[in-house]
């Protein structure tokens, strides 16, 4: 079709769509006054139940888990699938050689403040990240958000003209076994609670008091798991990216 | 005032279906996918609204306090995952398109006809 | 026994992440065995788990979270009889795909085998979930795999295509279900279908719930690629390896009309019974349209990847509509002929590869004669292609003529003409390629010079022509049709598919045995029996579909003499559906949108 009759047919369709989503949502309930039974129950178990004062991370590691376990995998395979993309015009053995000349061409410019400001970045970044992913259960935060900040640690050292050191920091095969390990460790969790309390994805460890570090049994691990998890896959997916933009742009120059 | 979140959200849905229909660069036509999924945080999280309340992290006010709805909230954090990585691997795809095409505009994708 | 319910998704998540990490370390063997071990354990869960619930359905509540007060607060696998055996459906295409690839991919890294399991876990745990958010999550789950498969052939550039546009209109159907589960949770304040449907009930269906029905219609609709949603499915199909086909043709498409009769038994059943006929005859209308439409490109295709992936299309359309019936009977056909359809599409894309694999093309007019190397894979598709037609008494067949009493008793008579069409008119296809292929019939060139087109497309999945096909490439095609042949004809088959279907049908008691975990008896169930003209039917259909095959082959003289203004008219209608089919993405999604907006208003005034 020609982008004419392409627009011209979307043009007919677009409004209609619009309309009929327009009048399903007018059915909605008063906006800002919602009564649903579910997460009035949820507000009341997660704190006296298991002892867990972020209440949601208590649904995502706990109530609603096994959400949570198919989330992480499909974080899993599209990570998987980007490696899989772009991985393979690269040759595994010169890539360094390549890399080194070009790495040094293109990221040479950072001046030294820039440096010393991501250098101070690091440690803030990793710290901040441990802390909320130990914190999940208890404050704002919990595996999925703290995984993205700690993957952004190590990316600094890219704002200080390194690429380089990044590869050496976070190499390849170091990011997949920590994000295979996240999602093996999550499943495992998951079947702690099958062998050691019946059924699967069951809270069995101790619950601590409420507002401690270690309280609400399996979640602060659940949310290791999936802090991994995460880092890996997100390191994974951006120094792939930037590979292609250092490596292969090679024909450009 | 209480529609315009709904409203939004059909809108952004919509024009983001424009924006996939009409655009001549694949970056552009993934892009504008995440705006689609936008309707979709939109309209989660205006449901779970409750008009002053808090968030439902009870670490240091009364268990009891009027609370936003928490499952929304969790079902946006899902749908944010499953949105960051399957852009990921579109964008993965658009830059293999790139490389093996030549080109990222939708129209010079030839290999596939019927 | 119940304990065991969660493994057929965890064993594959735990192993999934092994073969990933150490895939590139780990020599094939290990990696072809540890996947064959763990889709042959998750397929024998899955058989354990349907024996179970065809006695007694029951939930599993993950994290031990049962419901308190009759209101769900965890994710509950809601396992009955036809979630269960759609779960072990799944899990037995795994095996036989990854059986298959065995010898058809000389190397493949583990990604490929973790990739498999994955797609298997997510289907499986599509199956089985009884939360509608969570259905949603496997349904990204099943997607995100299947796209990094279809792309999984990175030295051509057309997987590169497919894959995008696969991805981009599948997730447009994900994010259209987001917003549905949106609208229900304000509605009903629950996640759970047991409890959003028995929340449901009772109250009148007014705008909200009509859209969020069509909204969850259009996210499994173009899962199972219904017209216009469909035409990610012959692009994804043409570039992505044959032992992924296999599973997308046979299970992944199938799954979506699963979903589709999930979604209203358990949810909509009883709020929209006063709206029964108008919304039978909208999914009726899908059916029809997606059913033909699906058989004429299918006719006009050679390559033959594309053909069968338009076989499929059309197939979709006679499931839309039996589902469509909204009928205990039609499920029940529906559900046999999924079985049987699956098994033989699979056994088709098999011998496909087999001459991929030999002699690396998959054009009609290339391959012609060139069969007669290989005159086994030639019998299996032959066998093939007429278990397609569904002939009695097989498989198929027992699953149409449930479906054509289903029809009779709704007053669609006439749905028996539709479903003999589409299936003369694929497995005529199929019968042609046949003889083309692999009896050299017919001329061997391509009545249209446009058409050659479509053949410069040089598939190669396994790099070199070679003069030996593995035996193993054969024997799994010829297992699934002897499955095929044998499980319809299974005495008690038939009643048990039936019961299953009315178990799931069963709204009221649906939300007793999932919410209350209450033991509920058995509904009535009429029984059911072949009627001549079923019979009949199936005869003229073979015969049919040898016609259309005749006719492809030897019969271009025949069609060259038919006035010259019929001749232009049929061909200018060719090209402009075979352009509609364009590669583009933007078109696609215009005709998205226009089948959204259609299906959105029709629903929305029909059923007030």
């Amino acid at each position: 079709m020609s982008r004419r009759v392409r627009l011209a047919l979307f043009a007919c369709a677009g409004p209609g769509l619009l309309a009929v989503l327009l009048l399903g949502l007018h059915g909605l309930p008063a906006f800002g006054d919602f009564h649903g039974v579910y997460g009035l129950l949820v507000d009341r178990i997660e704190p006296h139940v298991r002892h867990a004062t972020d209440i949601v991370t208590g649904l995502n590691f706990d109530l609603r888990a096994f959400d949570t376990l198919g989330e992480e995998f499909i974080l899993f395979a599209s990570v998987s699938g980007v490696a899989l993309l772009l991985r393979h015009l690269r040759d595994e053995d010169d890539e360094i050689e390549r890399s080194r000349s070009l790495a040094e061409h293109r990221f040479a410019g950072a001046s030294d403040s820039l440096r010393l400001m991501s250098l101070i970045l690091i440690p803030l970044l990793v710290s901040l990240g441990v802390y909320l992913v130990l914190h999940g259960a208890l404050t704002p935060g919990g595996g999925f958000q703290a995984g993205v900040v700690l993957a952004a640690g190590p990316l600094a050292i890219l704002l200080a003209g390194r690429y380089l050191a990044l590869k050496r920091v976070a190499p390849e095969w170091a990011l997949e076994a920590v994000d295979s390990a996240g999602a093996a460790a999550y499943t495992l969790i998951g079947l702690g609670g099958l062998i050691f309390a019946g059924v699967y994805l069951k809270n069995f460890l101790p619950l601590g008091t409420s507002g401690h570090l270690l309280s609400a049994g399996m979640m602060p691990l659940n949310s290791i798991a999936v802090g991994l998890e995460v880092t890996g896959a997100f390191l994974l997916t951006w120094t792939e990216f930037l590979d292609q933009d250092v490596i292969v742009a090679r024909e450009e120059l | 005032m209480s529609f315009a979140p709904y409203a939004a959200a059909a809108w952004l849905f919509v024009i983001g279906l424009y924006g996939v229909v009409s655009s001549q660069n694949l970056v552009r036509t993934v892009l504008n996918l995440s705006v689609v999924q936008s309707a979709t945080y939109l309209v989660l999280l205006g449901v779970g609204y409750r008009h002053g309340a808090k968030a439902p992290i009870v670490a240091d006010i009364p268990t009891n306090s009027r609370l936003v709805d928490p499952v929304t909230q969790v079902l946006v954090l899902t749908d944010i995952v499953i949105e960051a990585t399957v852009i990921a691997l579109l964008l993965a795809l658009v830059v293999q398109a790139h490389n093996r095409f030549g080109s990222v505009d939708p129209a010079d994708l030839r290999a596939l006809r019927h | 026994m119940t304990h065991i319910s969660s493994l057929p998704v965890v064993i594959p998540f735990l192993v999934a992440p092994l073969l990933v990490a150490f895939g590139t370390r780990a020599p094939r063997w290990l990696e072809d065995t540890a996947a064959m071990i763990v889709a042959s354990s998750v397929l024998v869960i899955c058989l354990l788990l349907a024996v179970r619930a065809g006695s007694r359905p029951f939930a599993y509540w993950m994290g031990g979270w049962r419901p308190e007060h009759g209101v769900a607060i965890g994710i509950s696998l809601s396992i009955d009889p036809v979630g269960a055996g759609a779960a072990a459906f799944a899990a037995l295409m795994v095996l036989a795909a990854l059986t298959y690839s065995l010898r058809y991919f000389d190397a493949v890294g583990g990604l490929f085998h973790a990739l498999m399991l994955l797609f298997g876990a997510g289907m499986v745990g599509f199956c089985l979930t009884g939360d509608l958010f969570d259905l949603v999550v496997f349904f990204e789950l099943m997607s995100a795999v299947a796209y990094a498969l279809t792309a999984y052939r990175i030295e051509e550039r057309a997987p590169i295509q497919g894959a995008i546009n696969f991805a981009i209109t599948n997730s447009i159907g994900g994010y259209a279900m987001f917003v549905a589960v949106a609208m229900l949770y304000a509605r009903t304040g629950a996640l759970n279908m047991a409890q959003i449907g028995a929340a449901l009930d009772g109250h009148h269906a007014d705008p909200l719930v009509i859209v969020a029905m069509v909204l969850l219609l259009l996210g499994f609709l173009t899962k199972a690629a219904a017209v216009p949603l469909h035409f990610w499915l012959a692009d994804a199909h043409a570039v992505a390896p044959v032992p992924v086909c296999v599973l997308f043709s046979g299970v992944m498409v199938e799954l979506g009309i699963y979903a589709v009769a999930r979604v209203y038994w358990t949810m909509f059943a009883q709020t929209l019974a006063p709206h029964v006929d108008p919304l039978r005859a909208i999914l009726v209308a899908i059916g029809v349209v997606t059913g033909l439409l699906g058989a004429l490109m299918c006719v006009l295709q050679r390559h033959i990847k594309r053909l069968l992936a338009f076989s499929t299309i059309s197939h979709v359309g006679i499931f839309v509509c039996g589902v469509g019936l909204l009928s205990v009977k039609a499920l029940a056909g529906v559900a046999v002929f999924i079985v049987g359809h699956g098994l033989v599409k699979a056994a088709l894309f098999m011998v496909c590869g087999v001459l991929l694999h030999r002699f690396r093309t998959v054009d009609e007019y290339d391959l012609h004669g060139r069969g007669r190397e290989v005159p086994v894979a030639g019998l299996i598709f032959l066998v093939g292609g007429v278990l397609l037609t569904a002939p009695p008494p097989f498989t198929q067949f027992q699953g149409k003529a449930l479906l054509e009493s289903a029809s009779k008793d709704a007053g669609y008579w006439w749905l028996i003409v539709v479903f003999a069409v589409v299936s003369a008119a694929t497995g005529g296809a199929v019968l042609r390629v046949a003889g083309r292929v692999f009896l050299g019939w017919g001329p061997s060139e391509g009545p249209d010079p446009q058409q050659a087109r479509a053949a410069e497309e040089r598939v190669d999945e396994t790099r070199d022509e070679r003069d030996h096909t593995p035996p193993l490439m054969l024997v799994v095609p010829a297992v699934l049709l002897a499955l095929t042949a044998i499980l319809g004809i299974l005495p008690g088959a038939v009643p048990w598919a039936v019961r299953s279907a009315a178990r799931f049908a069963d709204h009221s008691a649906y939300a007793a045995w999932v919410l209350r975990g209450a033991a509920v008896s058995w509904p009535p169930v009429a029984p059911t029996h072949v009627e001549a003209l079923d019979v009949i039917v199936g005869v003229l259909t073979v015969a049919g579909a040898v016609a259309v095959a005749g006719l492809g082959l030897f019969g271009r003289g025949l069609l060259a003499r038919a006035p010259r203004s019929v001749r232009a008219q049929g061909r200018g209608a060719v090209l402009v559906l075979r352009g509609l089919h364009s590669g583009h993405i933007g078109d696609y999604i215009a005709w998205w949108t226009t089948g959204a907006g259609l299906l959105g208003g029709a629903c929305l005034v029909a059923l007030r």
